[in-house]
């Protein structure tokens, strides 16, 4: 940084002094400012994507090593016997990016309007659990659905597991290893993502605008409605995306909570690349094909949004 | 009364306030109100910053609900009501236009609210009413002060609430931009014959606009009258230095007859009107307005029958249309005195000169109050 200093410092322009005598000078001051950045994404940013990509067109294994043969068909075996694991990977995404929404704006809504001065006390605690370990927060979740915890006596109690295990959502009369407790796992870990951006946007929001709402014939829900939801749009586009994009990426709640029915698609990456010698492209091909679905997806979804029209 | 429409709108509704009271805690903001605001006026409450006269007003419109006592409109008591039940709409202070919607939409949103099924004819007719009828599908916040607080006008008016409250609406614009504001207000009042209600610190904005003023201080109303009512027979020292400028002289009552009392203050015997004087014996303040002052180089000029005291010139300050002196008396006190500029020569600072006034233009207040009670809360509310 200290040839950023002798750039700055180098002859001020004298008053009076005549233009000639100074010589053009090119400023390298912000290249030298963008320098670490660039580097930074250039070196764990560029360099992997495009090892990935490459690795993808590849054959070989790890005796023979792995030569570029631009073999596309690793891609055909990359969907075909895991058309499962994406199933999987996209329905508790989706539902996990649903339930934070659902369970996340009235959180958010009730701190940002009624939270009066203990705002800043429960927006921590919203964040404090984060700074636990994410795999250590997913275990605790066996201890919490354990067959022999009162969670899971209460709900059997009520009869809920009967209704969830005929719906697929959890297994006979247990929680844990089952969809629905991939997805509880999942929504925990990522509530605060949701609740974050929502509480930003809807803090923003100027209580006058709701007295506004309420004179001119808005009951509450009518108020929330025409009023609260159009002006918190942006941080219900920013929440989702924020949970939905870990969320499809995210293989340790399946692991951890899930069964050998709730396979998700980083699972398998982690199977090819760590317990297959041959893996490595199919893997790779994996890889490509949630980056350019999830980017194509958060695409169309930002486009439907039309985020240009909220302020 | 008549019929009632899906509002519980009535005809012929005076806006009544019955013993209205609002304590946030142990701090009573609006201290027992009893308030009537007649159908079709342009009505003012004017008061300093925390006198309870936005409180009154958000209680008529019940985004706050009263400690006690009740809010009617015509026969119907709307107490409890709702905001979104009541005919009643506001222009907020900071306008509070909703910024996701156009104009065309911020205006038609009552309408759409309350189910009308076609709302263009309506809503181009308010534009075109408030002058704005080409920004129709700007947004909020594309649109200058001015522009935006007539918008917030539009939106209100045009649900045709039996009243309408504005809470120091043009508060946020600059002083040309006020003027010219106030002219409109009372223009559109005046078309549309509504109910206004108008909560103000500017006292020349509420004289300039209001049919009737209510000056609120400490939750309760000082004085209700007509501007010139209010400027001419104030009934508190707070209404005579809140309203306009005034030179309040202590003094005792001499004599008293039903025409004339007579005063001695600053060594002098001084006359005032019994008709105006709010207190005839003992210690009372006698206030004369600083342009009902005049100035005489030697008592000879003073005409008889004026009252006069001697004093020197200590501030001159020629403003253009008129010449504003400060007379210190031998007592100390300064006398205000606004000349108009009729080319006669301006005094320096330092000439012994005699202030004299018509006694029919002096008021007499009950001596006991607060001689500065208000004074300095009109400089604040002025800056």
């Amino acid at each position: 940084m200290s040839s950023t200093a002798l750039l700055d410092k180098s002859d001020p322009p004298a008053a009076g002094a005549p233009p000639e005598d100074r010589k053009p000078r090119r400023n390298f001051t912000p290249w030298v400012l963008l320098l670490p950045g660039l580097l930074w994404l250039i070196l764990f940013f560029l360099v992997p994507i495009l090892t990935s990509v490459s690795a993808s067109v590849q054959t070989g294994n790890f005796d023979d090593g792995f030569k570029l043969t631009w073999h596309w068909a690793n891609y055909v075996d990359a969907v075909k016997p895991y058309w499962r694991q994406y199933l999987h990977s996209g329905i508790f995404s989706v539902a996990t990016t649903v339930l934070c929404l659902a369970l996340g704006y009235p959180v958010a809504y009730f701190i940002a309007f009624k939270g009066g001065k203990w705002k800043s006390l429960l927006m921590a605690l919203v964040i404090v659990p984060s700074f636990t370990s994410f795999l250590i927060r997913t275990i605790a979740w066996k201890t919490i659905l354990a067959d022999n915890g009162f969670v899971v006596r209460i709900l059997n109690d009520l009869y809920i597991l009967k209704i969830t295990s005929k719906l697929g959502i959890t297994v006979g009369t247990h929680v844990l290893a089952s969809p629905g407790a991939v997805v509880c796992g999942m929504v925990y870990n990522f509530l605060p993502f949701m609740i974050l951006p929502l509480y930003t946007s809807l803090e923003k929001i100027d209580p006058r605008l709701l007295e506004a709402g309420n004179d001119l014939y808005c009951g509450t829900f009518q108020t929330w409605r025409r009023i609260t939801l159009p002006l918190s749009m942006p941080g219900v586009i920013g929440g989702t995306l924020l949970t939905f994009i870990p969320a499809i990426g995210d293989y340790i709640n399946a692991q951890l909570l899930g069964n050998a029915n709730t396979g998700v698609v980083g699972q398998s990456i982690e199977n090819l690349f760590l317990r297959k010698t041959d893996g490595y492209p199919v893997g790779s091909a994996m890889s490509v094909i949630m980056m350019v679905g999830t980017l194509v997806l958060v695409m169309m979804y930002i486009r439907k949004a039309g985020t240009e029209d909220l302020i | 009364m008549g019929s009632t429409d899906v509002l519980g709108r009535t005809e012929g509704g005076d806006l009544r306030l019955v013993g209205l009271t609002k304590r946030f805690g142990a701090f009573t903001a609006v201290d027992n109100l009893d308030l009537t605001i007649p159908q079709g006026s342009f009505f003012a409450l004017l008061g300093a910053s925390g006198c309870g006269k936005t409180t009154t007003l958000r209680m008529v419109s019940g985004l706050e609900d009263p400690t006690a006592g009740q809010i009617f409109l015509g026969d119907q008591d709307v107490t409890d009501a709702k905001p979104y039940r009541r005919p009643v709409n506001t222009v907020f202070q900071n306008y509070a236009l909703f910024p996701h919607l156009d104009i065309f939409e911020n205006v038609a949103f009552g309408l759409r609210r309350r189910g009308f099924k076609s709302v263009k004819p309506q809503v181009e007719a308010m534009l075109e009413l408030v002058e704005l009828g080409h920004l129709a599908k700007r947004k909020p916040t594309q649109l200058s002060g001015g522009q935006q607080q007539r918008i917030a006008l539009a939106r209100a008016l045009i649900n045709e609430p039996q009243v309408l409250l504005l809470d120091e609406p043009l508060g946020a614009l600059d002083l040309k931009l006020r003027r010219q504001m106030q002219i409109e207000l009372k223009r559109i009042q005046t078309e549309v014959g509504l109910t206004f209600v108008h909560v103000t610190h500017d006292q020349e904005e509420a004289m300039t606009m209001a049919d009737t003023i209510a000056v609120m201080n400490h939750g309760r109303i000082e004085q209700l009258g007509s501007p010139a009512e209010l400027y001419e027979n104030p009934a508190t020292t707070f209404v005579a230095n809140f309203l306009g400028q005034s030179n309040l002289i202590p003094g005792t009552v001499e004599t008293s007859t039903d025409d004339v009392v007579t005063v001695s203050a600053h060594g002098r015997k001084l006359t005032l009107d019994a008709k105006r004087c709010r207190s005839v014996s003992g210690k009372v303040i006698l206030g004369v307005r600083p342009e009902k002052v005049q100035l005489a180089v030697s008592e000879a000029d003073v005409p008889s029958g004026f009252n006069a005291l001697g004093g020197t010139v200590s501030d001159a300050s020629f403003i253009g249309v008129s010449t504003q002196y400060l007379v210190k008396l031998p007592s100390g006190q300064e006398i205000s005195v606004f000349e108009q500029n009729t080319g006669r020569a301006i005094q320096r600072p330092g000439t012994e000169v005699f202030v004299y006034w018509d006694p029919s233009q002096g008021f007499g207040l009950d001596g006991s109050q607060d001689i500065g009670a208000g004074a300095a809360l009109d400089e604040e509310g002025a800056a």
